[in-house]
């Protein structure tokens, strides 16, 4: 019987993946050893651990320095991004941090991440049908093509504006493209998106636009501090931080010195 | 429609906010990258010769999209520190709600090790 008590005990270990040997196993460096904590348990709270935030310029990029150890995104990956603003940016957001990181307030460093490790594998066309999805229940109403309804399950898009509007967002780089996505989810409108990614729009105007109707009932019943202006301020965060993502990885910068000439 | 007003007022509230972003810190915000890099492209940028340079108003643009971008964190940080940053109360304070006062256990209660 302890030799089927043996035999079970070495079939356990091997599942748990675990090197058969006494207290003497040897310690894998780097492993990723699961820890006991609850699954539903916040990640607990990081300290700042760094003096000071600077960029480098590396091979595929612009890199932030914090002290002496290069950022990374969550899959390990290195941190790296194409514009020098963008990189000047997030370096901003790490440098305000005090005491503890927030990071629920690091917009910009949140949408790098998802473009550099793109968690759910989306590609370009899946990231645009995510998009124009929200064309069909858009509740302003531009006036090119897409017509207004006043039953409840919204306009008959047709066909060839959607083509249109494929097309139009087919031709941002994939980096833009998560910006995009990220601002159509956040004010649960394409023609808003659009207007602010075509500069006619300001990041203030579009998010009141999104929120007309509580804008409405708020003149009309009062404000609540804690929850209207709470979520008005993350709003105007998200989106301002995805409008400016999406510009700012999708320009290029030029300077043509003109000399005066008399 | 873009009502973005003066750059030079988009200028001084992102510099406002850089302030108060490093108001903690112990060091001034003119030596921060962001500051030098502002000023530097607020200073390239303000010449053109062109009347109606769609560029520079891009520019302008994302000046005034990152004003209200630091501008809204600095207020949603604010905001949840007042309104929801407190944390559950505990068990003497909740206690002391409802008129009642946890009785004092010097030798602590009989189970705990």
């Amino acid at each position: 019987m302890w030799r089927r008590c043996l035999c079970l005990r070495d079939r356990w270990r091997r599942l748990l993946n675990q090197p058969s040997g006494g207290p003497t196993a040897i310690v894998r460096t780097g492993a990723n050893i699961p820890s006991l904590s609850r699954a539903y348990a916040p990640p607990a709270e990081r300290k700042r651990f760094y003096q000071n935030v600077s960029i480098t310029q590396g091979e595929g990029g612009f890199e932030i320095n914090l002290d002496h150890r290069k950022l990374k995104t969550p899959q390990a990956k290195l941190f790296t991004v194409p514009s020098e603003a963008l990189a000047i940016a997030v370096a901003t957001e790490w440098d305000c941090q005090q005491d503890t990181i927030k990071f629920y307030t690091m917009h910009l460093t949140t949408l790098c991440n998802t473009s550099l490790d793109n968690p759910t594998q989306r590609n370009k066309d899946q990231l645009i049908r995510a998009a124009v999805k929200f064309l069909d229940t858009d509740t302003i109403w531009y006036g090119v093509e897409i017509g207004s309804s006043t039953s409840i399950m919204g306009p008959n898009i047709p066909d060839r504006t959607r083509e249109v509007l494929v097309s139009h967002l087919a031709s941002y780089s994939m980096w833009a493209l998560q910006g995009i996505e990220f601002v159509v989810s956040q004010l649960k409108s394409m023609v808003l998106t659009l207007g602010l990614i075509d500069l006619r729009l300001t990041v203030e105007q579009a998010v009141l636009l999104s929120r007309l109707e509580e804008e409405y009932q708020i003149q009309k019943w009062g404000n609540v501090e804690w929850a209207h202006d709470y979520e008005l301020q993350e709003l105007r965060a998200r989106t301002a931080a995805g409008a400016l993502f999406v510009h700012l990885c999708s320009e290029s910068t030029t300077i043509r010195h003109k000399l005066l000439q008399d | 429609m873009a009502a973005l007003g003066s750059p030079a007022r988009t200028l001084r509230g992102l510099l406002r906010e850089l302030r108060y972003m490093n108001a903690a810190t112990g060091r001034s915000y003119r030596d921060t990258a962001a500051y030098r890099y502002l000023v530097k492209a607020f200073r390239a940028h303000r010449v053109t010769s062109e009347k109606l340079c769609r560029a520079q108003h891009e520019l302008h643009f994302q000046a005034a999209t990152y004003l209200c971008l630091l501008r809204s964190v600095r207020k949603h940080v604010a905001l949840h520190q007042e309104f929801h940053g407190k944390g559950e109360r505990s068990v003497e304070e909740s206690a002391g709600l409802v008129g009642l006062k946890l009785p004092q256990q010097p030798g602590g209660k009989g189970w705990e090790p």
